[in-house]
């Protein structure tokens, strides 16, 4: 019988529950999604830099999101007001919900206080992506960059988030590093609670 | 005689992006302004509470004669405050909870920008909706 078993329709968005969702993503319409979004980026910037800040805006607004999302969705309401608690909610929960897996490491920075490094040996957007060498140091990473900065900068932890590649000895592929470097603000303000 | 009820909600920079009157009781137009001023009086002090805990809740945090500041503070930094003279702590909790739930709601919206104005009336039906239930 038509209409029997039929799911009940929403009128609007914000009666919808906010459920878990699919759990999975196809990753080759990811892939194709994200490359014709650098290829659309590309015809409307002339430098490599814009492309890159164009890509972080992107993930920043991806990052925002996300932030809020999880927050209510997977830690029950608990906010991070520590530097070392955010900074391994992205490198766990964010990671986990975004890529599938934690990152592979998360480090700190040995010559500047304020600099820490989640490090990953094969990140998502750069699986299918070759740079030619005219493009220099450009790194699509940048979009990934533009969520840690998202997610950093909603919690009061603004910072500088960029994407790097790190070449390995006896691997062909280099490692990509997220380097991120704080503020000032968020530095004094670690100094005052601890 | 009504409750009177003032919620906002406050961006992270400190701009409001959606206003209430949510309370039962007759408003007088001078009150409107001065509901308003108590709440954003009331931002420097969240400010501080917000990173002494990881709570989202703050409870009471200012008094103005017999009307209460609670605040709710979400992971972004987005401040739910209610200026109200109730006793409800449950009742205010729960009402923040689903607002919340609302907020996320509306900036999952790819087209949102975070911190500017919420102008959809559904969203606005049932914050007031929520209100009555709790409040």
């Amino acid at each position: 019988m038509i209409g029997v078993g039929k799911i009940k329709q929403y009128s609007n968005v914000l009666d919808k529950p906010l459920s878990r969702g699919k759990q999975e993503v196809s990753l080759s319409a990811f892939a194709f999604l994200f490359s014709e979004l650098v290829q659309y980026n590309q015809t409307q910037v002339d430098n490599i830099a814009e492309l890159e800040r164009r890509l972080e805006d992107a993930g920043y607004a991806v990052g925002a999101r996300v932030l809020e999302l999880l927050c209510h969705r997977d830690k029950g309401n608990r906010r991070e007001t520590r530097l070392l608690g955010i900074l391994s909610f992205v490198h766990s929960t964010v990671w986990k919900v975004l890529f599938g897996k934690v990152a592979d490491s998360l480090e700190k920075g040995t010559e500047h206080e304020d600099e820490y490094m989640i490090s990953e040996k094969e990140l998502l957007v750069n699986r299918f992506i070759s740079i030619p060498k005219d493009m220099g140091t450009f790194n699509c990473g940048a979009f990934v960059a533009g969520i840690v900065r998202g997610v950093l900068d909603g919690a009061g932890f603004p910072a500088v988030v960029t994407a790097h590649f790190v070449p390995m000895e006896g691997q062909q592929r280099p490692r990509t590093t997220i380097l991120i470097k704080f503020a000032e603000e968020v530095l004094r303000r670690e100094a005052r609670f601890s | 005689m009504g409750s009177t009820a003032c919620f906002i909600i406050v961006s992270r920079n400190d701009i409001p992006i959606y206003e209430a009157e949510v309370g039962s009781a007759i408003k007088k137009e001078e009150a409107t302004h001065q509901h308003q001023f108590i709440l954003h009086a009331a931002l420097d002090i969240v400010q501080d509470l917000a990173w002494t805990t990881s709570a989202m809740f703050l409870k009471a945090v200012d008094r103005f004669n017999d009307l209460v500041v609670s605040v709710y503070v979400t992971a972004g930094h987005t401040r739910l405050m209610l200026l109200h003279d109730s006793r409800n702590e449950d009742g205010i909790r729960s009402f923040f909870q689903e607002v919340h739930e609302l907020y996320i709601k509306i900036l999952l919206n790819p087209l949102y920008l975070p911190g500017s104005r919420i102008t959809s009336s559904h969203f606005d039906t049932k914050v007031r909706a929520l209100a009555r239930k709790y409040l």
